[in-house]
């Protein structure tokens, strides 16, 4: 095969959606998602992170038609589609239980939605071999679903959406019923599959991990409201809020003030003395500030920035594992490799510090 | 906050979806025609007429009437009886099932004997047989006992027949509840020191208490809405189904009939509202989760021993009532002569019309399954799957048929019917033929098939259909290419189901049958009542053959064909 590239790859714009729902126990309305706005590019892989409740599935069943918004149109390739049913969408879903029809085999589920719009039957079987080849399935086609592993399940349930070429591919946690080793391996071959076609996708997952290493955007929702978007590298460097801080990955947060802001830098008066962090804005000195670091960005060692004392010191193989005290603050600290280094004990005192550009001022 | 936007944009969804629309409409209109507009005659007409206006007169000559008060009173008192009777017997076998080991092929097989019987037993056989086992000519007490003037008639009669009746319902019931108590909770108390009669009086017993109150209430509902028996066996004894059949076809006293319906109709609906508004969802709260692996059975011989006797007793007590039917047909005359003869089953065919009753029935219940099943599932699937406004009405009305005693809807489908719809005219066509009987028997066996389509949809994971939605399929392509074939079995079983309702149905029937059709339930009521046991009998059996073949046809049809085979195959 020549080019594999899906013909329409298609945007999504969500302008202004809102979805409220009622609260079974108390009776009251409130925002499962709240005025919700984004412009998905043709061929992007988005995802929506979140814990679980903060509106993502809502959102990408409002997208596949499940759902409709209350507030706010969606519109797809450019068209408002708000009145649409879902099977007069151009979107095809991948589901977190499969949704494999368990009556049909491997060839019938992939061929479903091709039969569905009356594709001649040669080019279904060409259609379906290829895109079997796809997702490394070949010669299962007889099989039927529940003879299959779940890694295999996940395969079918992916081909099945990717055949129709739909404008764009919607995830539902897809790999939350894998387990941990499948669920790598099934991600990279996703985001291979995704490159491959130049197809757009639409990714809900609450795994950070997960939503790092597949995507061109994470969209961190929180209580039915984008709380940042971004790459993966702009969220985890730039958090612009404790809870995104705290959910992508682990965080230090430490409380100060401003003591001086120039060239790009800001000095931080701690309580237990000052550190410097590079900072894209001037802070007026005295205001408060916190420093956000992450664990593997501070060092330990006999001197340094900020004094503390070790309270928890594990060893995890690749890395040693601290938490020290910091003043009144738990700092959490891997330090890599650490076959070579001083090993602090608990009660031991030592300093830590950190690159300026490693850290962030929020 | 405004939710206006969504419900609108569900609304042009809908819209755009034909099929959905018209079937949405079609239900609604069926439902209310069928279920609630005869119930609403039966209202209007307990408190109108047109020569007295507006009135609780009806009402008023009723309840002075000394039988009608009494009818209620026995209708209670029965009710109460036969509903904790058939509760503890019922428990009492399936905790033998579960907990008891009792692991001889004999046993089980009375068991499934006993709980197949529900489903084939057609009405009038246990009282039948109960009258020819124990009446004045019956072979226990006057051949074997040599008693010659036992009455069987009235109070104990009509307990003892239903209790027998309605136990199997209770017994599946518990055994369902029993297999999802976690037998670790029960193991907990035995290891802190609780006796086994404690453990049962402790923990288990107040876990099934709900569940109990549920198929007591159940049960309960059942008996005072069942006339055959009563009919048969009742003797002077009337109850509140009897009573008001008799004041409509022997009195003609339609308002008064309707006042008395009324009144029934409020009995059960209070219950009704009851058991399922309240009992069974409790039941469902302290009763979910599945047991987390195989109970540790009872071994012990002193309490085996007992429970083992005492179930076989009535379950062969049961199978004894059933084989007597086919040979009171067999015998010359019932307690006097028992030379074996054909001549009933003869007589059936060259004196009494049985082939036209046979193919009657037949052709009525055949044309009503399917219609039933597929209405059944077509109600399942939207209960389940779909949303939209109607929905809850739509489950509501179908689930109300249940509560609903044949003989009130007999009464409500003459006085809503006879003269058309409003007395307009209207659909007047329909009444005294067969179609009205066809949708009688849909409407009896709507909530049955309804059921356990629901239960069977709710098995199947919603994303499935969803899947087939999103990809591109129609309503009608996602019911009929994914939906039907999943459930294709409780489909095929609820199409048996509805057939086997149907030809054994008798009570809201024997009201609106006309002599163009004979129905082999009313043959057997009039034989039985003139008390030509003979030909009552050679009818059942037929009829029981009937059911009962239907019964193993479907099982051998489900094992071929079922597509659930397949998928079980592979697993």
């Amino acid at each position: 095969m020549a080019d594999k590239r899906v013909k329409n790859p298609k945007g999504v714009k969500l302008d202004h959606i809102s979805k409220i729902y009622q609260d079974p126990k108390t009776g009251k309305d409130f925002y499962a998602v709240h005025d919700v706005t984004l412009d998905i590019a043709p061929g992007s892989f988005v995802t929506l992170l979140g814990p679980s409740g903060c509106g993502k599935t809502t959102t990408l069943r409002m997208i596949a038609g499940f759902e409709s918004p209350d507030e706010g149109e969606i519109y797809l390739g450019g068209e408002p589609i708000n009145a649409l049913t879902p099977n007069k969408r151009d979107t095809a879903m991948v589901f977190q239980s499969y949704a494999l029809f368990p009556h049909y085999n491997v060839f019938d589920n992939v061929a479903y939605g091709l039969r569905l719009r009356k594709v001649p039957k040669d080019e279904i079987k060409q259609r379906v071999t290829d895109i079997l080849a796809l997702v490394e399935l070949s010669g299962m086609e007889q099989r039927m679903t529940n003879q299959l592993s779940g890694g295999q399940q996940q395969r079918v349930a992916l081909a099945r959406a990717l055949v129709v070429e739909p404008g764009v591919l919607l995830f539902d946690e897809p790999l939350s019923n894998l387990d941990a080793k499948l669920r790598v391996q099934m991600r990279t071959e996703i985001r291979r599959i995704q490159q491959t076609l130049g197809i757009t996708a639409i990714y809900v997952t609450h795994d950070q991990s997960e939503a790092m290493s597949i995507s061109d955007q994470i969209i961190l929702m929180k209580s039915g409201v984008i709380a940042q978007m971004g790459s993966p590298t702009e969220i985890y460097y730039h958090p612009v809020s404790e809870f995104v801080a705290d959910f992508i990955g682990e965080c230090n947060f430490l409380k100060g003030q401003a003591a001086s802001s120039a060239y790009g830098q800001t000095v931080v008066q701690l309580p237990t003395g000052q550190v410097a962090v590079e900072t894209e804005k001037a802070y007026a000195p005295g205001a408060d500030c916190e420093i956000v670091v992450r664990p593997e960005a501070i060092q330990i060692a006999d001197e340094g920035m900020l004094p503390c004392k070790v309270e928890l010191s594990c060893f995890m193989g690749s890395y040693q594992n601290y938490h020290v005290r910091v003043g009144d603050t738990l700092v959490k600290i891997t330090d890599n490799c650490p076959v070579n280094k001083k090993i602090f004990a608990v009660g031991d005192s030592a300093f830590i510090s950190f690159d300026p550009a490693c850290a962030h001022l929020l | 906050m405004a939710k206006g936007q969504s419900a609108q944009l569900d609304r042009k969804k809908l819209m755009a979806d034909p099929v959905m629309m018209t079937t949405i409409v079609l239900l609604i209109v069926f439902l209310s025609l069928f279920i609630l507009y005869p119930l609403a005659i039966l209202l209007v007409d307990s408190v109108y007429s047109q020569g007295t206006g507006l009135t609780l007169q009806f009402f008023r000559e009723s309840f002075s009437k000394y039988t009608f008060i009494r009818a209620i009173t026995n209708t209670l008192k029965v009710g109460f009886l036969v509903g904790i009777l058939s509760a503890a017997v019922g428990l009492l076998f399936a905790y033998v099932e579960v907990y008891v080991k009792v692991k001889t092929k004999f046993m089980a097989g009375l068991f499934k004997v006993v709980s197949m019987l529900p489903v084939v037993s057609p009405p009038f056989v246990l009282s039948l047989s109960m009258i020819m086992l124990f009446g004045k000519a019956g072979i226990i007490t006057r051949h074997l006992l040599g008693i010659y003037d036992n009455n069987v008639y009235g109070f104990w009669g009509i307990t003892i027949v239903q209790t027998m009746t309605f136990f199997p319902v209770c017994y599946m019931m518990f055994r369902g509840l029993l297999k999802n108590i976690d037998p670790s909770m029960e193991e907990a108390a035995r290891d802190m020191g609780a006796s086994r009669f404690k453990v049962f009086t402790s923990v288990t017993l107040p876990l099934l208490l709900p569940g109990i109150g549920n198929a007591f209430l159940v049960t309960f509902i059942e008996s005072i809405a069942d006339f055959a028996n009563p009919m048969i066996i009742g003797g002077s004894y009337d109850t509140l189904a009897t009573t008001i059949y008799l004041q409509i076809t022997g009195a003609y006293d339609k308002n008064g009939a309707c006042a008395m319906a009324v009144v029934l109709l409020a009995i059960t609906m209070l219950m009704f509202a009851v058991q399922k508004y309240y009992l069974e969802r409790k039941t469902a709260a302290t009763l979910t989760g599945k047991a987390s692996r195989a109970r540790m059975l009872i071994e012990d011989k002193s309490v085996t021993v007992p429970l083992t006797v005492f179930c076989s007793l009535v379950a062969l007590f049961v199978i004894l009532m059933y084989v007597c039917v086919p040979f009171g047909a067999l015998f010359k005359t019932w307690g006097r002569d028992f030379t074996l003869t054909t001549k009933w089953f003869e007589q059936v065919f060259t004196r009494y019309k049985g082939l036209k009753a046979f193919q009657d029935s037949f052709m009525l219940s055949l044309i009503a399954a399917p219609i039933t099943a597929l209405l059944s599932m077509i109600i399942s699937y939207l209960v389940v799957k779909r949303k939209f406004k109607a929905k809850g009405f739509i489950e509501f009305v179908s689930m109300l048929a249940m509560a609903v005693p044949g003989t009130v809807l007999g009464i409500g489908y003459i006085r809503g019917f006879a003269g058309g719809v409003f007395h307009s005219g209207f659909l007047q066509g329909i009444y005294g033929t067969g179609v009205i009987l066809v949708i009688v028997f849909v409407v009896r066996s709507l909530p049955t098939g309804t059921r356990s389509g629901i239960s069977a949809l709710r098995q199947i994971d919603k994303s499935i259909e969803e899947s087939a939605y999103d990809m591109g399929a129609g309503s009608l392509k996602v019911f009929t290419s994914v939906t039907l074939p999943l459930i294709k079995d409780s489909f095929l079983s609820g199409l048996v189901t509805a057939f086997v309702r149907s030809i054994t149905a008798i009570s809201a029937i024997i009201l609106l049958v006309t002599p163009s059709y004979l129905l082999i339930t009313v043959q057997i009521n009039e034989f039985a009542e003139k008390g030509s046991y003979g030909i009552a009998c050679a009818f059942a059996t037929i009829l029981i053959a009937i059911t009962y073949g239907s019964v193993l046809l479907m099982n051998l049809i489900i094992k071929f064909f079922g597509t659930s085979r397949k998928i079980k195959e592979a697993e």
